[in-house]
């Protein structure tokens, strides 16, 4: 269940708000606290099963073929879904931290940590992407291509559970609410895996405040928070600000 | 004051509602919300031992918070005569890599227990979830049913006795699903292999929060100095855990700081090499006052926990290891950790980012020297081991992990 407490997050608010081009007026304010939406929120929690690939890969060479040909679930799992499972890391990528703590291959490690997926928007591109990375870097240390790596690299991919969680989220008083009351996988599935579900380039809450609360210029804020750099809970931070100024508070 | 005054051993188990605090409102809305999607369906857990070990303490855990939120699972545990443990045994450590030298019945013997057992028992629920080797054959009892069965693998098998494996392998690959702890330890079987961590109970007396004084108390109880950095290692004394291997490592580290070890484990009484080895370990030690070795009753969750907490590093040199979830209990209490890559340590040590990962007795006595010269990075070692336990190996991830495999196998995976 979630908790909406009625909390006003932009009525009491004395300061103008910053939107992506500036600060706003005073009607524009008043204009977001009365907006209620066409159609409401609705929240998910999601929750992962992890399953694990029968055929484990033991050298770059063999992770550079696998890419090609294994399912873009687990393309999927080891980049995206690898944020939530990594995010105080500095290399959030599964790809990366197994070409760097198991190859001790530093500088793949960095290129294949360095694809920004909030610029994917097809697992195929991500896939072709990554492959390329490692097969172009085997070509210039083809020696690093049949060393056994320190520990095997298992393919994995996620089964996906949702199930509607609380009320529905009709102003972005109420969508602040929910977020604040979000689990941490939950969060991950509407603000980041929701951007290859839904094949766009955003996420979740910007689609919605976006297409629903017609406030592109806040959805364009909310999706530009970098969701690599933070953890979850540092994200939730972060899209509360933007929701909620903290001049406002 | 004496100890008990300060920390009493829980007599009431939490309740799910308990781990709100720890785990957050949401997280434990979501488990009721998965539950609730299970509509009343019923579970079975079987293994070989309702007391001692770690299947048997997370299933006394898991089974409550599941009736709590309305799956009623049904726990029971195999019988089974000495012949039979003995050779279970022996398959334990087959599977663990060690050499097997079975008696030409033993198969036979095997087999006919679990059909005893399968016999004895009802299989009526929707989800049997069978844990380990020993009632692995039960599987028999499936038929064309809706019943969904599980196998619950608790065991490293990356380097398995070929002889054993071949004979238990047609029967697992009868189940319609199969649990490892880490990926490594898996056998590439054609039925779905899913990730299943152990698990750690926050609020058990193992690991919930102590008064500081409480643990002060325990530290002079046994003789340490607060003041000068501790190591410890927590495991029974067994050959596998390496505490000779820990004793040269903190003799190294003794050059050049002023530190203590302590070697603390359970009762060697049920281990028929635990006697020999702490008799080992002792001769190591010598007659060294720095060196507290403790071999301690198999209650004394409270004072394991107050050692891990006034510990400045925890060691855990392990030749081999299952899980070792004893290291989650020490990054649970944002420890330091000093851990061997073998086993599932890997997947709780994360090297210098949830703690240090070492190969060889220098390289242990290595990094404890790092992280007594660096404490700024040691905490942040500690703080990134909390994260990464409470997010993945705590008592509720493993409830939701149960809740999601069981709705994954109504929906046919």
């Amino acid at each position: 269940m979630l908790h909406l407490t009625g909390r006003t997050a932009f009525a009491t608010r004395d300061k103008p708000f910053h939107g992506e081009d500036g600060p706003i007026s005073s009607t524009m304010t008043a204009l977001l606290e009365a907006k209620r939406a066409d159609q409401p929120f609705q929240f998910m929690a999601a929750s992962y099963l992890i399953r694990i690939g029968a055929e484990p890969v033991e050298t770059l060479g063999e992770l550079a073929k696998s890419l090609r040909s294994c399912p873009q679930a687990s393309i999927f799992y080891h980049t995206f879904q690898s944020l939530e499972a990594h995010h105080y890391t500095s290399f959030s990528s599964d790809f990366a931290q197994w070409a760097l703590s198991a190859c001790s291959e530093a500088a793949l490690a960095e290129q294949l940590a360095i694809v920004d997926l909030r610029e994917i928007v097809s697992l195929e591109d991500l896939r072709g992407i990554l492959a390329d990375i490692v097969s172009d870097y085997l070509k210039e240390h083809p020696q690093a291509a049949d060393r056994r790596a320190f520990e095997a690299f298992y393919f994995c991919e996620a089964r996906e559970v949702t199930v509607s969680s609380g009320s529905p989220a009709w102003t972005l008083t109420e969508l602040a609410e929910g977020i604040r009351h979000l689990g941490h996988q939950s969060l991950h599935y509407h603000f980041i895996n929701s951007r290859l579900r839904l094949q766009l380039r955003t996420n979740d809450f910007s689609f919605w405040i976006e297409h629903s609360l017609d406030h592109p210029w806040l959805a364009a804020r909310l999706n530009r928070i970098d969701f690599y750099n933070n953890t979850l809970d540092e994200l939730r931070q972060g899209i509360l600000d933007v929701l909620e100024p903290p001049e406002s508070r | 004051m004496s100890t008990t005054e300060v920390a009493k051993p829980s007599a009431v188990l939490p309740v799910l509602e308990d781990y709100a605090a720890i785990v957050g409102e949401p997280e434990i809305n979501e488990l009721r919300e998965l539950a609730r999607r299970l509509a009343g369906r019923r579970v079975k857990m079987v293994n070989s031992t309702a007391v001692g070990g770690g299947v048997a303490e997370i299933l006394n855990r898991l089974v409550p918070l599941m009736e709590e939120v309305n799956v009623p699972t049904r726990w029971e545990v195999i019988t089974g005569g000495e012949k039979f443990f003995h050779i279970t045994k022996a398959f334990h450590n087959a599977l663990h890599g060690a050499p097997y030298d079975g008696a030409a019945d033993w198969f036979e013997t095997f087999l006919a227990t679990n059909e005893e057992n399968r016999r004895r028992m009802r299989f009526d629920e929707d989800f049997i979830v069978i844990h380990d080797p020993q009632p692995v054959a039960l599987i028999a009892e499936r038929n064309s049913g809706p019943h969904r069965w599980v196998w619950r693998c608790h065991i490293d098998l990356s380097y398995p006795n070929a002889q054993v494996w071949d004979f238990l392998k047609p029967w697992v690959d009868r189940y319609d699903a199969s649990l490892f702890s880490s990926p490594q330890f898996t056998r590439g079987l054609r039925i779905p292999q899913y990730l299943f961590f152990p698990n750690i109970d926050p609020l058990a007396d193992k690991n919930r929060a102590l008064d500081p004084e409480f643990v002060r108390n325990v530290l002079e109880q046994f003789h340490l100095d607060p003041t000068r950095p501790i190591l410890t290692q927590i495991s029974r004394f067994d050959r596998l855990k390496d505490p000779v291997g820990v004793i040269r490592a903190y003799r190294l580290v003794k050059k050049y700081e002023d530190c203590q070890l302590v070697l603390a484990g359970g009762s060697a009484t049920d281990d028929p090499e635990g006697a020999a080895v702490l008799a080992e370990v002792e001769q190591a030690a010598a007659d060294d006052p720095d060196i507290h070795i403790l071999n301690l009753p198999p209650w004394s969750h409270l004072q394991i926990n107050a050692l891990q907490r006034g510990s400045t590093i925890v060691i855990q040199k392990s030749l081999r290891e299952g899980f070792g979830l004893t290291v989650s209990e020490a990054l649970w209490k944002k420890k330091p950790v000093v851990a061997s890559a073998v086993g599932g340590i890997p997947s709780q040590v994360i090297h210098k980012l949830t703690g240090m990962l070492v190969h060889s007795v220098e390289g242990t006595a290595y990094q404890i020297r790092f992280l007594l010269a660096n404490p700024s990075f040691a905490r942040i070692l500690g703080e990134n081991g909390h994260q990464h336990v409470k997010e993945h190996f705590l008592l509720t991830q493993n409830l939701k992990r149960y809740l999601v495999l069981f709705l994954v196998l109504l929906q046919g995976d």
